[in-house]
């Protein structure tokens, strides 16, 4: 099910191989601790930094992997700009547009690094954890989490297909570009037209899971499906892997201690 | 949507708020980790969590099996689905979030499920959100995305009974603003939790999300044009609406209402929302105490700010250097053994 679209990266690390539960605790915990951390902690932000950038070195993913894919949550960083301007403190710079001045603060400055850099340090735990996990791992960990089955059903049957529609949304984009030429603003009719268009692949697509969950719904009466749904049980977490689970937990306790306590 | 002024500052928000995620289409209401405080975080979640869990028991108990491989197929399709686009104008392209078109097409519970799928997937797999934050972008778009879609689908189409275009054009109406609604309460949530003052990220979010909002209305209604032509059994009948469906639709429009009511108040005293946030911010506040009993701190043994990050800075790096320097090893080792 190899994909382009499939963000697991195959290496033969410890990272990789170590327990989807124990993988995806530790991340959820590491992304917890950093959004627990004061506004301007930098030296709590250096330390959680670095050690994704070693973990992501000890997967052997190499540090720029991460660090560009990282950069994914940056544009929504519009939405904390205004902090600049809104937090009161020394003022910094003035803007002036027309009427209205703007008066950028340090306080405000720092507000808003600290939001984005936050936001940084959080997206390279996520983006490790999808990196060194196999779906199928993460959907035995989210069992093991108790995530309620039925929703952990649909993930996996929704993994199984969503390359599958993946492919067949770019096959219908190819079949419209091929026919409009050029999708510019002055090709192929107005605006609502095109929207139109798109709305009829939607809807194409729509139809076509439709009746393809049907003949995936025969297919597996055909093979026993009764509407129960059984899974494997789940291998008990060996003595290690607790010391590890726990070791980690104790590690990113300490780095949020110090940094709620010192900044 | 016309003239070039509107359009080019529409691209430069669309490339700016819209982060193209991997996926393709710009997202721009998939609020990434560190955006939102952990109260705010941790309340939505809980929210999320029992509308969802509520959802899942309806959906499990009210329909056949059969609705497992159909809800998980058409997850898949919702998200291969917010792929296509279409080009508007200077560079900024219409797409499809798909709450509405989930929710006419399979009802309130169903389309919730489904949207939770896509969503869920889209933050755990695809960084397309983030994880802590997770609950409140299910709040937006699993949640009131679809619940608004739905309600205000089900009164336009009463309303405009049994007309031919009844069902495009309420599609619009329902899409347009189940879009609108879901940028409000990310607004909200942003204001609460102290990242942008309510009365910038409220207008801010609500007018970008006016303009995204006609691309989704449009496409939503071209799928059910699509649909009703192909498959019509499939748009299910409004008639046959069961009194807790009533309950149902009527309290997506009602949250609707309350949220575009609640947003140009809080606008307009965002001090409100900014006292909640700094009483949110307990965090903060327990470290004054702390700080009296270990005064003059800053790094263990240092008391310098500037300095302890410059440590931080040096013991990072040779953390860095040290796993670098394992992982080399262990190559060097496993290559000789060959």
């Amino acid at each position: 099910m190899a994909d382009v679209l499939d963000p697991y990266r195959p290496r033969a690390s410890l990272i990789h191989r170590a327990d989807p539960r124990v993988k995806v605790v530790v991340a959820v915990m590491s992304i917890l601790i950093t959004a627990a951390l004061p506004l301007g902690a930098w030296p709590s932000y250096v330390l959680l930094l670095a050690a994704a950038l070693a973990l992501s070195v000890a997967a052997q993913l190499g540090v720029g992997f991460t660090l560009k894919r990282g950069l994914i949550a940056v544009p929504f960083a519009l939405a904390a700009l205004p902090l600049v301007f809104s937090t009161p403190g020394d003022v910094l710079a003035s803007l002036r547009i027309g009427p209205l001045a703007l008066d950028a603060s340090l306080a405000g400055v720092e507000r808003f690094a600290s939001v984005l850099v936050k936001s940084y340090i959080s997206v390279q735990f996520a983006i490790l954890l999808t990196a060194t996990t196999r779906f199928t791992d993460m959907l035995a960990a989210m069992r093991a989490l108790r995530i309620p089955r039925l929703l952990v059903v649909i993930f996996s049957l929704m993994w199984r297909y969503l390359f599958l529609f993946a492919h067949e949304a770019k096959t219908l984009r190819i079949a419209r570009d091929s026919r409009s030429a050029d999708v510019g603003p002055k090709s192929g009719g107005s605006v609502a037209w095109r929207a139109r268009v798109t709305g009829g692949m939607v809807g194409n697509l729509f139809v076509r899971g439709y009746e393809r969950s049907e003949r995936v719904y025969q297919a597996m009466l055909a093979r026993g499906y009764d509407g129960d749904i059984r899974t494997f049980a789940l291998r008990p977490l060996a003595s290690s892997e607790y010391a590890a689970l726990a070791g980690a937990v104790v590690i990113l306790a300490l780095l949020g201690l110090l940094g709620i306590l010192f900044g | 949507m016309s003239g070039t002024a509107v359009g080019s500052s529409l691209a430069a928000i669309g490339r700016i708020a819209g982060g193209v995620g991997p996926t393709g289409g710009p997202q721009p209401m998939h609020i990434p980790d560190g955006f939102l405080s952990v109260p705010v975080s941790v309340v939505f979640w809980i929210v999320a969590v029992v509308v969802i869990g509520y959802a899942l028991r309806r959906v499990s108990r009210e329909l056949d099996e059969r609705r497992v491989p159909l809800l998980a197929v058409l997850a898949a399709v919702i998200f291969a689905g917010q792929m296509l686009n279409f080009s508007v104008t200077g560079g900024t392209s219409g797409h499809l979030l798909g709450a509405t078109l989930a929710a006419v097409l399979l009802g309130p519970w169903a389309a919730m499920v489904v949207m939770t799928a896509v969503v869920s997937i889209q933050a755990l797999v695809f960084q397309d959100g983030g994880i802590l934050v997770l609950g409140a972008n299910l709040f937006n778009m699993a949640i009131v995305g679809v619940l608004v879609g739905y309600g205000v689908y089900q009164l336009v189409s009463r309303a405009l009974g049994n007309r031919r275009w009844a069902v495009p054009v309420s599609g619009f109406v329902a899409a347009w603003l189940s879009i609108v609604v879901a940028a409000l309460a990310c607004a909200l949530e942003l204001a609460l939790s102290g990242t942008s003052p309510a009365n910038i990220a409220v207008p801010a979010m609500g007018g970008i999300h006016a303009l995204i909002g006609i691309g989704e209305g449009l496409i939503t209604a071209g799928a059910l044009v699509f649909v009703l032509a192909a498959r019509p059994d499939l748009v299910a009948p409004t008639a046959k609406a069961t009194a807790g469906q009533k309950a149902l639709w009527i309290g997506g429009a009602a949250l609707a209402v309350v949220l575009a009511v609640l947003s140009p108040l809080a606008s307009a005293h965002p001090d409100g929302l900014e006292w909640v946030a700094e009483q949110q911010g307990f965090l903060e506040a327990a470290r004054d105490p702390l700080y009296s009993i270990i005064p003059d701190y800053v790094f263990p043994g240092i008391s310098n700010e500037a300095l302890a990050t410059i440590v931080a800075g040096v013991v990072g790096t040779l953390i860095v250097a040290a796993a670098a320097y394992l992982v080399a090893q262990g190559v060097r080792r496993r290559a000789t053994q060959q």
